[in-house]
């Protein structure tokens, strides 16, 4: 500790948003030259502490020092000024601009674009980064704009950097260069804070771990001093077990059969080409990629949202007669007596309206029961006390709406919803994205419930780790064709992230 | 340097959600706060005793039995556009055409009128009337959402260019069947015969507007909460996208919802021309296709808020034309009164959701 010299100390700091207490008198320590994991469950107050630090919210009380003095930190631009940068989840970068333009985006001073480039080449040969400085956004892949972002807030002068879940969408090999950079950063001096619900990550990245529960600071440890069950247990505030069970399928029966399915974007994109395979009943078809591989159009394609060009898609029922679904939308598919369940990606943007109460989101499904022309609002708000009691959804009520809940919450509301009405299939897209480690252990016992149940469980996910000790099966999409189905016993991540870049090769290129 | 260190002077914190009490108390304080204004700016640029202007616009709005019948009748039309509208915003879909709808619904009415008097009895010529005006009315909200569903055209442009549409039709018809000849308008229609004047209502020529009114303002305030259709609105407005994942037809929604929105418009262009001015103009609706669009977003979409809301608009505006008369002011001056009044209760709605924390107080609370 002697040897270390604090970049940022943060005492005292206390955050309420209206009656919610967001951060409540955390102390933290930030040194230059470590990599620091924040871990805390979801709402637990992690990304408003970082916002605190890099300008965006303001602190009610509490007192933050950088370098030892204490400042305060009113703006954005407050905060790059003392060298703090922070790399967001969501990317903040304008697609029809070059790398270079969008790093020089907003600074004061002559626009000089050639020396701009030069200075970012030195940062990129200094650290190891692949910046093509002319590339437009829009042509890059999500682990170039990443890049981009680091550079942008390097290029500032930044020697504090913040990165909020910076792994949520890269492949395995990506995420092992990032981390290369990342550790060259901190020998250079750097103080690096990552948030990430990603045990492994935290062990193999970081020095050190703090762990917020509760908007308060709990306490921090040298990582090698610790392992994933302590800090786990840290997290949650007492003991909980990390194993996921994979029961063997019962008498799987084919399900879905999909055949020769190829999707094209609005704008005439290939998004799938030739997908073929069956999904039964009683298992767990993990499907892996690359984001935007085609995940989300072979969903959607199955659950009648998603206009085809060809290939057929098939609902076996028990007794072996097959149903079409290709070109019904889910109302006919749904009156056709198939029970199909969608956990989409996009949670308030797809599969729950933000703005409306539990109530009122668990009734999306079900508005439509009853012969007159008005609802009934009875049976939804006893499915909502239900989900809200069975799956611990942390909520002031079942009036509140569901934009107000954190992530992991949120998620609970939809999947409570959609594996209430019994289904035969449950099609799930990154069903545990932004989950902290106990709510997605929740989720994976829900699904695998689903699946004793006798129901066929589409997987799409991300975190491979969990993938193969999850599913039964993985297909492995690569550039909208399937490069591989592999029994996830048998197989590894590094297979399946080496079927991920294969067909095709785009996977490599982009 | 040294003020680098200073927290800044104020900053902005979310509030907790308020009683109802409290949020009632912070309106009514913008409301004085507003008259208060309102009075030194009268007193400064006038120099007229404000008290004065206050009760005058009072006695303007209510000062004699007729004028508070004319004023319940006013307001329950503007009540009726803005509630027409209010589905469609629900919607997110911007329909700033209830001046065309409006519009178009009395040339309906006034056609009927006009072609159908005489050769018809009067109570056929009504129900053409009531038919034609709600037809017409659904067609001008049909078009832009047609439009919308299809092929995504932006429907503020579009609803806004059918009110030209309309206009432009009363203009052209205004000529076709001015009397007398020469004169530029249409005059009372069937004065003589009074054919097509919708029915008095136990004697009272202004009932029936504010019996319709009532009746739309309950239909739609249930419409919008208790039924199916409402639901989905609500949820086609909010998210697109989960509305087709739950298989709501969102094209069907949007041009469903405008028809009605469009319809009740033709209905209040009916009670303009059938029941209220037996005439019809190109400014018959006085610009309250607008005024509704304020008084459906003040409101928040809640019909019986819309009451207060579009009675407090027309009590100005009454009150306005009797300052005008008994001070010599511009008209144009109640408009600077009613213009302050609403910037306070639009406003007053920031510290219903905000709360703003002084430096000096944050520190105490620290200590």
């Amino acid at each position: 500790m002697e040897t270390k010299t604090a970049a940022v100390s943060i005492r005292n700091v206390t955050k309420t948003f209206g009656s919610v207490v967001a951060n409540d008198k955390v102390n933290l320590d930030i040194y230059k030259g470590e990599i620091l994991s924040l871990l805390g469950e979801n709402g637990s107050g992690k990304t408003t502490l970082m916002n605190m630090l890099s300008g965006i919210y303001f602190p009610d009380q509490g007192q933050i020092f950088i370098n030892g003095k204490e400042e305060v930190i009113k703006s954005p631009k407050d905060a790059l000024k003392l060298g703090i940068g922070m790399v967001h989840q969501h990317f903040k970068l304008i697609d029809v601009l070059s790398a270079t333009e969008n790093i020089i985006l907003g600074l004061p001073g002559k626009l000089n674009i050639k020396e701009a480039s030069r200075t970012i080449e030195d940062i990129c040969t200094k650290y190891g980064f692949e910046v093509n400085t002319r590339q437009k956004i829009y042509e890059m892949s999500v682990s170039q704009k990443q890049t981009v972002e680091i550079v942008k807030v390097l290029y500032r002068g930044a020697d504090i950097l913040i990165l909020d879940e910076p792994t949520a969408v890269l492949t395995p090999q990506e995420t092992e260069t990032l981390f290369k950079l990342l550790r060259k950063m901190r020998d250079d001096g750097k103080a690096i804070v990552i948030i990430t619900h990603k045990m492994h990550e935290v062990e193999s990245l970081s020095d050190r771990v703090a762990v917020l529960r509760d908007g308060r600071y709990i306490d921090s440890k040298d990582t090698k001093d610790t392992n994933v069950e302590e800090m786990t247990n840290m997290m949650v505030g007492h003991a909980v077990t990390l194993n996921i069970a994979r029961p063997d399928p019962v008498d799987p029966k084919p399900r879905i059969e999909v055949q020769g399915l190829t999707v094209r974007s609005e704008e005439g994109v290939l998004k799938l080409q030739d997908v073929s395979f069956t999904a039964n009943s009683g298992e767990i078809l993990g499907i892996a990629g690359i984001s935007g591989s085609g995940q989300k159009e072979l969903l959607e394609a199955i659950a009648g949202l998603q206009v085809i060009e060809s290939g057929t898609i098939n609902y076996v029922e028990d007794d072996g007669a097959k149903e079409l679904l290709v070109g019904k939308d889910p109302l006919k598919i749904a009156e056709m007596g198939v029970s199909l369940s969608f956990v989409p990606e996009d949670r308030l943007g797809m599969g729950l309206v933000g703005n409306m109460d539990l109530t009122d989101n668990m009734m999306l499904r079900s508005f439509r029961s009853g012969h007159t022309p008005f609802t009934n609002r009875k049976p939804s708000k006893q499915l909502a006390e239900d989900v809200v009691q069975n799956l611990d959804v942390v909520t002031p009520g079942i009036t509140t709406p569901v934009r107000r809940l954190s992530g992991g919450n949120v998620q609970k509301v939809l999947v409570g919803r959609e594996i209430a009405s019994a289904p035969t299939v449950l099609l799930t897209a990154y069903a545990v994205r932004g989950l902290d480690i106990n709510s997605s252990y929740t989720i994976y016992d829900l699904i695998n419930e689903q699946k004793k149940k006798g129901v066929a469980v589409i997987f799409v996910g991300e975190d491979l780790d969990v993938m193969v000790e999850l599913c039964d099966r993985i297909l492995v999409l690569c550039g909208g064709q399937v490069s591989g189905i592999v029994d996830a016993r048998k197989t590894d991540k590094n297979q399946v992230g080496m079927l991920m870049t294969r067909v095709g090769g785009t996977g490599e290129n982009e | 340097m040294n003020d680098k260190n200073k927290e800044p002077l104020f900053h902005i914190v979310k509030r907790a959600a308020l009683p109802w009490y409290q949020s009632m108390g912070i309106r009514a304080a913008a409301i004085v706060l507003a008259l208060l204004l309102c009075a030194v700016v009268t007193t400064i640029t006038t120099g007229i005793n404000p008290l004065q202007v206050y009760q005058s616009i009072f006695a303007g709005a209510f000062g004699s039995t007729r004028k508070i019948w004319i004023t319940l009748q006013n307001t329950s039309i503007l009540l009726l556009i803005a509630l027409a509208l209010t589905p469609a915003f629900k919607m997110r879909f911007w329909n700033i055409g209830g001046e065309g709808q409006v519009l178009i619904g009395g040339l309906a009415a006034a056609a009927c009128m006009i072609c159908l008097g005489g050769r018809l009895p009067n109570a056929l010529v009504m129900l053409c009337m009531v038919i034609t005006s709600i037809a017409v009315g659904v067609i001008w909200g049909f078009i832009p959402a047609f439009f919308k569903a299809k092929w995504n055209t932006n429907e503020t442009l579009s609803t806004l260019m059918m009110n030209y549409i309309a206009t432009q039709l009363v203009a052209f018809f205004t000529i076709v069947w001015e009397v007398p000849k020469g004169s530029g308008k249409i005059g009372i229609i069937n004065q003589d015969s009074n054919v097509g004047w919708l029915p008095q209502l136990f004697g009272s020529k202004y009932l029936l507007s504010i019996l319709v009114a009532v009746a739309i303002t309950v239909f739609m305030y249930i419409y919008l909460r208790y039924s199916k259709q409402g639901y989905e609105i609500c949820v086609v407005g909010e998210s697109e996208n989960t509305a087709k994942y739950v298989g709501i037809k969102v094209e069907k929604v949007i041009i469903r919802t405008m028809a009605l929105s469009g319809g009740i418009c033709g209905l209040v262009g009916l009670l303009l021309v059938g029941s209220i001015n037996h005439t019809i103009t190109t400014t018959i609706a006085g610009g309250q296709g607008f005024t509704a669009v304020l008084v459906s977003w003040m409101s928040k979409f809640n019909p019986v808020t819309m009451i207060f809301s579009s009675a407090l608009i027309v009590f100005m505006d009454r009150g306005a034309s009797e300052i005008s008369t008994n001070f010599g002011l511009n008209h144009s001056y109640s408009d600077i009164l009613t213009g302050i009044i609403l910037f306070f209760i639009i406003g007053c709605e920031f510290f219903i959701t905000y709360q703003i924390r002084f430096r000096r107080k944050a520190e105490k609370e620290g200590q």
